[in-house]
């Protein structure tokens, strides 16, 4: 048993070297903007860079309305599929896990052939189409963490007594999804919109070839041009990511861990 | 009439699923197998077999697999290393928490720390030199094979974590005192009963890093251009410009991506439902 913790021990600390090493690495490349000497420069002209406000506006705005759409899409079919239709159930999971095995590039290339200018629905024929597509394209994204994020959250209700409670007092579906589901499900929706915020504020495949002006393809852009500009990027959204993962943390200790009956 | 009433609950949903997940997918799996006339044809497949798309598939898939067993191997030992060795409570919990946010650092700025840790100029490689060995002399490349495994293993071991730590937390210590009043030593307990539990979860998400790495361009494409030949990367220059002069080679190129993560799906299905008869 010595030995195994001995051995524990190096494991985890080699870990920690290879995850370490590299922000320290980003973090003392970032502040050698200025010449012998240690500044943050880097950060400066990064932050004042008018088109990373611009990129990092346009994508924040991408990833609320992605989570918009994406509660809209999964709250009501996961509660269906809970009350009335649990043997689609094997059929909408598959689904909701498509995206993990069709790469990002080959959905939006299959967009870009079929929503084109001359298609019966041309959304690539204007900009708010396209913008549109790139928000559709990011809910697909994000569909199995929504849809997982979710349907565990409805695991811990009772789907049918709050339906029918809510039916004897006169509510139709749009009341009981809008308020009696939905606010008992809020912390894994938001567990879950965080999650696609994580997600979308970066991504550069589909921003890139639907040549969207967001944040990732401005990064790649930097990338390509500047030297200590990138490594501020990449620690400002290792910072964002860390933010929105430490929300689903600390979310998640609100959250109700089982049902009070089974359904 | 109890039906349509029923259905239309999920009808947006499905509606959804074909318009923008279903529907592009099978256009281009069609597109594939049509030429530009619009007639049924192997032509595009067959042109897939030219060398350089045959490399950049030989070396996607070479670097979702390393990245993909390393990251399960090296993510299992530190998931056991937390769970099962003894170290104090915070490892696990410090430990769970990184895992969380580095499974979700990728694309682009990865590829940034990537290349002030192991550039030319990077930390690391700095260091080295400094010590006198300097990995560029030794063939080291971070714009390389295994640059870009070491690269995907930041994302990789994270995700292995993430999801195999609740399966070796489902092992239970009974398993282990049952195994050692039979008789059983270390190994066997190990081969007899750990190995057999987590066989399922460790292989899936063994697949699952392995779609991961094999989809992923961004990290890749702002690590190292468009120098190393990677299938996603060749995909994005051949939609952005038709660099291979011929539309319907890149849907065929789209569909060798789909044919390869669906295998890897099928396979991981055939192994699970193999793995489950042996369980009972």
């Amino acid at each position: 048993m010595k030995s195994g913790r001995f051995w524990a021990w190096v494991t985890f600390i080699l870990g920690a070297a290879y995850f370490f090493i590299p922000l320290i690495a980003t973090m003392e490349f970032s502040m050698r903007m200025r010449r012998g000497t240690y500044s943050f420069d880097a950060y400066k002209v990064v932050l004042g860079d008018e088109r990373f406000q611009a990129t990092f506006t346009f994508s924040v705005l991408a990833a609320v309305f992605t989570i918009i759409l994406g509660v809209l899409l999964v709250v009501p079919t996961a509660y269906w599929i809970r009350l009335r239709l649990p043997q689609l159930r094997p059929v909408v999971e598959f689904v909701t896990l498509l995206p993990l095995v069709i790469p990002a590039i080959v959905i939006v290339f299959g967009y870009i052939r079929m929503y084109g200018s001359n298609s019966p629905l041309p959304f690539l024929s204007s900009d708010m189409g396209t913008n549109a597509l790139l928000v559709i394209g990011y809910a697909t994204l994000a569909l199995p963490y929504m849809y997982r994020a979710v349907d565990t959250g409805l695991r811990t209700i009772d789907v049918r007594t709050l339906t029918e409670a809510a039916q004897i007092l006169g509510a139709g579906w749009t009341t009981i999804i809008g308020r009696v589901i939905l606010p008992n499900v809020l912390i894994a929706v938001l567990s879950g919109a965080f999650l696609t915020f994580a997600i979308v504020i970066g991504e550069f495949t589909m921003a890139s070839l639907l040549n969207r002006p967001a944040f990732g393809p401005y990064l790649q852009n930097i990338g390509a041009n500047r030297a200590y500009e990138p490594a501020a990027l990449a620690i400002i959204a290792f910072v964002i990511t860390w933010g929105c993962m430490s929300v689903i943390q600390v979310l998640s200790r609100f959250a109700p861990k089982s049902a009070n009956r089974p359904n | 009439m109890r039906l349509p009433t029923q259905w239309l609950g999920v009808a947006p949903f499905i509606i959804f699923a074909l318009m923008f997940l279903i529907l592009p997918t099978l256009y281009l799996i069609l597109g594939a197998f049509q030429n530009s006339d619009g007639a049924v044809t192997l032509e595009n497949i067959i042109e897939l077999a030219q060398p350089s798309i045959v490399a950049a598939y030989l070396i996607s898939i070479k670097v979702s697999v390393a990245s993909a067993l390393l990251g399960a191997f090296i993510g299992l030992a530190i998931a056991i290393a937390i769970v099962r060795g003894g170290l104090p409570n915070w490892t696990r919990s410090a430990t769970l928490t990184f895992s969380g946010v580095a499974s979700q650092f990728a694309g682009v700025p990865l590829a940034f720390a990537f290349l002030a840790t192991l550039g030319r100029l990077g930390l690391v490689t700095v260091f080295l030199r400094a010590l006198g060995f300097d990995p560029y002399q030794h063939g080291f490349n971070v714009l390389s094979f295994w640059g870009l495994t070491l690269t995907y293993l930041y994302f990789q071991i994270p995700l292995m974590v993430v999801i195999i730590t609740p399966a070796i937390d489902g092992l239970k210590k009974e398993w282990g005192e049952a195994a050692a009043t039979l008789g059983a030593t270390q190994w066997q307990y190990w081969r007899m009963v750990v190995i057999p539990v987590i066989w399922p979860s460790f292989l899936g998400t063994v697949i699952l890093l392995f779609a991961n790495a094999f989809g992923a361009i961004a990290t890749a494409y702002a690590l190292t251009g468009s120098s190393l030949n990677i299938v996603p990367i060749l995909l994005y220059a051949q939609i952005r410009g038709d660099v291979l002069h011929n539309p319907h080679l890149g849907y065929a190129i789209a569909f060798g991506m789909i044919f390869i993560t669906g295998l890897a799906n099928v396979f991981y299905i055939w192994f699970r439902t193999r793995s489950e008869r042996w369980l009972k």
